[in-house]
């Protein structure tokens, strides 16, 4: 299983109303990190299928929620939980670094 | 065992990857995780790459590049090296992912890392509207005010690129002159959205959750003002990325790994460095590249002597092109040369 994406559309039901922790990559087509990002997040998702849902947000095309979420770097990614933003990742990191930031859920 | 692990995959690690895979030397290149093909894949137009006439798309130039590493049959691994053991006959590379990858030689082309003011409020307000990547984050600053720091290509060709979304770019510079390239300077300043911050620094970042303005300070006469702003984009710069090898290899004073003469011979016989991790200087794409030949190149020497020899201290030894020659006139003029 790999990452799936969300839009604006589904993004109560597939982030808000989520019952575990939902990691969101704010992402860009024209952003070089985030594609490099993306298949080290596809992998963690795999790896923890039980854990945490991995989703990707592409904020082109869902330019509301980057503003609500006041996106203004990416690769972003931030966790939330019950609604809430719990944790946020600025920037492409190595695999084992993003895993540190995350050891919360993953443990 | 390895013959040679390759670490990067910019410009150096790539071509270094190139040679030694056509010299059969079946090259192991760990690559990164997140930043294969280095701080290319970070640019747009590259135009003054050799053989490209309308210029190149930094990442398209990337991927070209591993792309002919590959073909002659270097193996490239999406893994971060976390380690790194480099004395005696025997180097090992211990990567992100736990795996642990050992050779006769290495060549370390990390390259540098963005460089930061080191002010306060740079930290907190990271990733809030201070960015040191122009082509990621300047779509969220449509019709905003922000600014570039520095002076260099680097700096004119993120705040030109920046007007297409910007309704003003500022640019920041502590001198009143810049270090561009003369056509980076002309394009920025024929730009009418761009407006030139001469003899300043900024001291500090303003806002608490994201930015909203930066304090400045002159350099002349030390005097402060306010500048509001909706972002930040720093381009005063690299380091060279040395942390893997602090205490193992010998540095130079800007802080670059040495090397001996015009070789890429580190201090540590059969290791070898490249590209902008060993030079202060010129750091553009192309000398990287033929920096990370002469690597492959005095690389492929010292496991050749070392084949016949055994010993990676006489390998060293008899390895060719190590000291900066001396003149052709000061050898007449001390008789040398006649004799």
């Amino acid at each position: 299983m790999t990452a799936k994406a969300t839009t604006s559309a589904t993004w109560e039901q597939d982030v808000l109303q989520a019952e575990g922790p939902v990691l969101v990559d704010f992402w860009a087509a024209w952003c070089g990190p985030c594609r490099m990002v993306a298949p080290v997040l596809d992998e963690i998702q795999a790896a923890n299928p039980e854990k945490i849902t991995v989703l990707k947000l592409n904020v082109d095309e869902n330019p509301d929620l980057a503003m609500k979420y006041q996106i203004t770097s990416i690769p972003a990614m931030k966790v939330f939980k019950n609604g809430q933003v719990e944790t946020t990742i600025i920037g492409a990191k190595p695999k084992y670094a993003i895993e540190q930031d995350l050891a919360a859920y993953l443990a | 065992m390895r013959q040679v692990i390759i670490i990067g995959s910019g410009p150096a690690g790539f071509t270094a990857a190139i040679y030694a895979a056509r010299a059969n030397l079946e090259p192991l290149v760990v690559a990164s995780s997140v930043e294969v093909g280095g701080e290319l894949m970070n640019t747009t137009d590259v135009e003054n790459f050799p053989g490209f006439p309308d210029g190149i798309q930094g990442p398209d130039l990337m991927v070209k590049m591993q792309a002919q590493a590959e073909r002659f049959g270097a193996e490239i691994l999406y893994d971060d090296v976390i380690e790194l053991d480099l004395a005696g006959p025997v180097k090992t590379a211990k990567l992100g992912s736990g795996a642990v990858h050992e050779a006769s030689s290495v060549i370390f082309a990390t390259g540098s890392a963005y460089r930061k003011l080191d002010i306060p409020g740079e930290e907190r307000l990271s990733g809030h509207g201070v960015s040191w990547c122009a082509t990621c984050d300047g779509f969220f600053f449509r019709e905003r005010t922000i600014a570039v720091v520095g002076g260099g290509d680097s700096a004119m060709e993120e705040a030109t690129f920046l007007t297409r979304f910007a309704s003003k770019v500022y640019v920041i510079h502590r001198k009143d002159s810049l270090r561009a390239s003369k056509i980076m300077q002309e394009r920025a300043f024929a730009n009418e959205k761009i407006e030139f911050v001469w003899n300043t620094e900024v001291a500090d970042i303003l806002g608490e959750d994201a930015v909203n303005g930066v304090l400045l300070r002159s350099t002349v006469d030390g005097s402060t003002r306010e500048l509001p702003l909706d972002g930040l984009f720093v381009a005063i710069g690299n380091d060279p990325r040395t942390h893997l090898v602090h205490g193992k290899l010998e540095l130079t004073p800007e802080g670059t790994i040495w090397v001996h003469g015009r070789s890429s011979r580190t201090s540590e016989p059969g290791v070898f460095a490249a590209g902008d991790v060993v030079d202060p200087t010129y750091r553009q794409a192309v000398t990287a590249a033929g920096s990370g030949t002469v690597a492959a190149l005095d690389a492929e020497h010292f496991l050749a002597a070392l084949e016949q020899t055994g010993d990676p201290q006489v390998a060293e030894d008899i390895e060719v092109a190590t000291e900066t020659p001396s003149r052709a006139s000061d050898e007449a003029e001390t008789g040398v040369a006649a004799a």
